[in-house]
């Protein structure tokens, strides 16, 4: 066995490399600015694109403009750069164009510190797009993480047509870890799919049966429309309330249908344990330690680690806390995901553990909240 | 060439509007050119102009208010063979502003038309960013205080190769347009025309005062001299395919026990300029040599060479969780920043842990074992202090051995670099 030391950033740039990623553009902010650097280094010598935009509104501009010519694209920021992206996810949503979004977290609200860990960005990156409609949020544990669930993202992006979050944190992203790649199943890699060809093309119909339109990259024989105006099958704007109704909803439903088949997750089920500790990201880390302290001392708890956060995989989180009577959420924040949690099992007692700091939350505070029943 | 206007949608424009002389024009430069539809792509944002994609059978892009430049930039940077063209507004020109001077500095091959009407038609004629002061507009008095921009001085001292000043009602508006879109570059036209359904309600503007007032203005007909060079594609492919392929990730092996087959916290309480983080990976790798799964979690200032540099590295037989460390098994006190930085978890120390300090360093009182060595004495530069106290810990076979440290070093260094780093670690001595 070999290991190599890699931090969560070069990960996840490895990650959407071996997922066939190939332009991204970004702008520099600390903690995401070595996933720009990695970029750079490796996929000019691959035939890839890797441009600095003047800004992040750029940045994402771009990687729609090269997604929509047929490249997997990627970009990376931080929370003030996603508030800079926000138009942009919304014009990936509604007009269904690939991208992987990474947002290394750092401490809010606003420019915050950017040396400090933090979730705080879980619901933003849910809700931060005009209309409300869903998108998918990965959230990596470590570094072994960071590249999978990157991999993973690509996938879903490609198949689902779709914007993919990894919410990443200043704690995975810039902590080094080892790691052996060898070892790592990559998943299979999913491509777009292309209509039958010699058939006229419209950009936004969907095959019988399906929920995703075909893809064709502009610059094809075929023309293609691309339109951030609400729009019929054709690419065209539409006014007509049935059309329009029946393309939302299928925006919505091409997502909360489909999550059961990645509701990518840790599960630490134990038999008659009361107390379910339900946590996402580098938080899990130390939620893991307590689980493991707690079997020792011989008072077993679960312990649930979510690494899909949005949409919310509902029917996961529902059996794996059926036999729990208590619930304790922790997270990087003063309360966001435990909404969801209090959403979906209104039956348990909910308990909530949270810190926003910039610091970690240790073992033993995670300890305290759940030896407090 | 036929023409690639839409005929399933005939293009509707207010009566009297300048953009549907621009579309005629852009039409028959593209019947001129022998282009098809596939082999062109019409991006545009918000507003009148943004109309125009609607009409062509080309490839389009219709995306947000100001944006279409990024847009454009992603597609061509990905299929340079596209003729990218570009509509936009004198309102987009100003919300993405600094996308248009970014175009102009890139030169990346993009025709930009700007269909310059000096207002906002399509929200009730406020004023935009070449909004004359003295014109009447729906914004009341506010851009009475403004200055209009020349579009064609901005992008010019922008670095614009190709810069055009146009009036919609040239008869050699087509021309001039496919001139700009042979053009290998980045070219901008700059078009004026009148907008009936909102400027010219409360403003006089005619074909023949445009004409006056451009004339009034330096002339713009082409290349610009001064920003003559590579386009922006062509260069990045040149430079790029002289980029190397980047090493191959370094994997190493575990070819060593450790000293103490339980999980190991280090902490390097240091300076920026003393080697910290390097430090800190020579200690992971020393790790890896023994199999040991390990983390560095780093803490420094936006300073380079002053300020804090403190590393955390936890070395573990299993896999690692929590990555931050409460309970250190050793701390490297090198700089008195470093300790001050970390004051609070000295008096939860106790004899478990030991602490390597370099002499001179004030510690708080705590219980841990302390261990001094006087790293000036053996004429050790601070530079070097994070090194040599790894070899001290070496030396005192705790965390690593000198194997370990040593096989680390051939990891990371090279020639001279690691003889000197051997050299340093076996004269270091451990004083008390």
């Amino acid at each position: 066995m070999a290991l190599s030391l890699m931090e969560g950033n070069e990960a996840i740039v490895r990650g959407a490399i071996s997922a066939g990623c190939r332009f991204f553009a970004g702008y520099p902010i600390t903690p995401a600015t070595t996933i720009f650097n990695a970029m750079l280094k490796l996929l000019p010598p691959l035939g890839g694109v890797c441009l600095q935009g003047e800004d992040e509104i750029a940045s994402i501009g771009c990687c729609l403009g090269a997604s929509m010519a047929g490249l997997k694209a990627m970009t990376a920021t931080s929370g003030p750069g996603i508030s800079l992206y926000s138009e942009h996810i919304s014009f990936a949503i509604g007009s269904e164009i690939p991208i992987v979004i990474v947002d290394v977290q750092r401490l809010g609200p606003s420019t915050g510190s950017a040396t400090r860990g933090a979730d705080g960005d879980i619901n933003f990156l849910r809700w931060g797009n005009s209309g409300g409609l869903p998108a998918v949020v990965l959230a990596p544990v470590d570094v072994k993480d960071c590249f999978l669930l990157t991999m993973q993202a690509f996938n879903l992006a490609e198949k689902l047509r779709c914007p993919v979050f990894i919410a990443s944190n200043k704690e995975i992203g810039m902590t080094r870890e080892s790691i052996d790649v060898d070892a790592i199943k990559k998943p299979e890699i999913i491509e777009r799919a292309a209509p039958p060809p010699h058939e006229p093309f419209l950009p936004f119909a969907v095959p019988p049966g399906g929920q995703v339109p075909y893809f064709l990259p502009i610059g094809d024989k075929r023309l293609v429309r691309q339109t951030s105006s609400t729009h019929g099958a054709d690419g065209y704007i539409t006014t007509d309330p049935d059309e329009i109704s029946k393309t939302l909803q299928r925006l919505k439903t091409k997502l909360l249908s489909t999550v059961d088949r990645y509701s990518f997750h840790e599960a630490h089920l134990k038999e008659n344990a009361d107390t379910l500790l339900l946590t996402y990201g580098v938080t899990a880390r130390a939620a893991l330690d307590v689980f493991k302290k707690q079997q020792k001392l011989g008072k077993p708890i679960s312990l649930l680690i979510l690494k899909t956060l949005w949409p919310v995989p509902e029917n996961l989180i529902r059996e794996k806390a059926a036999q729990a009577k208590r619930v304790v959420v922790v997270e990087m924040n003063l309360g966001q995901y435990v909404r969801e949690i209090e959403r979906i099992l209104p039956g348990k007692k909910i308990d909530f553990c949270g810190q926003m700091d910039g610091r970690l939350i240790t073992p033993s505070r995670i300890s305290e909240v759940v030896d407090h029943a | 060439m036929p023409s690639l206007l839409n005929t399933s949608r005939p293009p509707v424009f207010c009566p009297g509007c300048a953009h549907d002389r621009i579309l005629h024009a852009l039409d028959k430069t593209f019947q001129n050119m022998g282009l098809s539809g596939h082999q062109t792509v019409i991006v545009s944002d918000i507003g009148c102009s943004g109309l125009f994609d609607t009409f062509f059978h080309t490839h389009a892009l219709h995306g947000l208010h100001g944006r279409a430049l990024t847009y454009a930039t992603g597609l061509k940077m990905a299929r340079p063979e596209l003729h990218v063209i570009v509509t936009m507004g004198d309102g987009g020109l100003g919300i993405g502003g600094a996308h248009l001077l970014a175009a102009c500095r890139r030169n990346l091959d993009i025709t930009l038309l700007i269909l310059n009407n000096f207002n906002f038609g399509m929200t009730g004629g406020q004023f935009s960013a070449t909004t004359p002061a003295e014109a009447q507009v729906g914004s009341d008095f506010l851009n009475r205080m403004e200055k209009p921009l020349d579009i064609c001085r901005v992008t010019s001292s922008a670095g614009a190769a190709y810069v055009v000043r146009s009036s919609a009602y040239q008869k050699d508006l087509a021309q001039r347009i496919e001139s700009a879109v042979r053009f290998e570059g980045f070219a901008v036209l700059d078009i004026w025309g009148v907008c009936p359904g909102r400027y010219t309600k409360r403003n006089r503007l005619t074909p023949q005062t445009i004409d006056k007032s451009l004339a009034k203005l330096p002339p713009a007909d082409g290349p610009v001299a001064e920003n003559t060079r590579k386009e922006y594609g062509r260069h990045y492919r040149e430079l790029a395919a002289d980029r190397k392929q980047a090493a191959p990730l370094l994997k190493i092996e575990a070819i060593f026990d450790p000293p103490d087959p339980v999980q190991q916290e280090v902490i390097l309480l240091g300076n920026a300029g003393q080697r910290i983080i390097t430090a800190g990976e020579i200690l992971c790798f020393a790790g890896l040599t023994a199999g040991l799964r390990v983390t560095q979690k780093n803490e420094y200032n936006i300073t380079v060479m002053r300020g804090h540099s403190i590393s955390e590295i936890i070395l573990s037989p299993h896999e690692i969780g929590y990555t931050g460390i409460e309970k250190p098994t050793v701390i490297l006190a090198l700089s008195q920043e470093g300790v001050d930085r970390r004051v609070r978890i000295f008096n939860q120390l106790d004899s478990d842990t030991m602490i390597i300090k370099a002499r001179g360093i004030d510690l708080p009182s705590c219980h841990a074992r302390i261990h001094q060595v006087d790293f000036k004495k053996q004429r050790i530069k601070a530079v070097n202090w994070a090194l040599a106290a790894l070899a001290v810990l070496a030396k005192l076979n705790k965390v690593i051995h000198i194997e370990m440290l040593q096989s680390a070093l051939e990891s990371k260094f090279k020639g001279k670099t690691l003889a000197a780093a051997l050299d340093l670690v076996r004269e270091v001595e451990i004083d008390h």
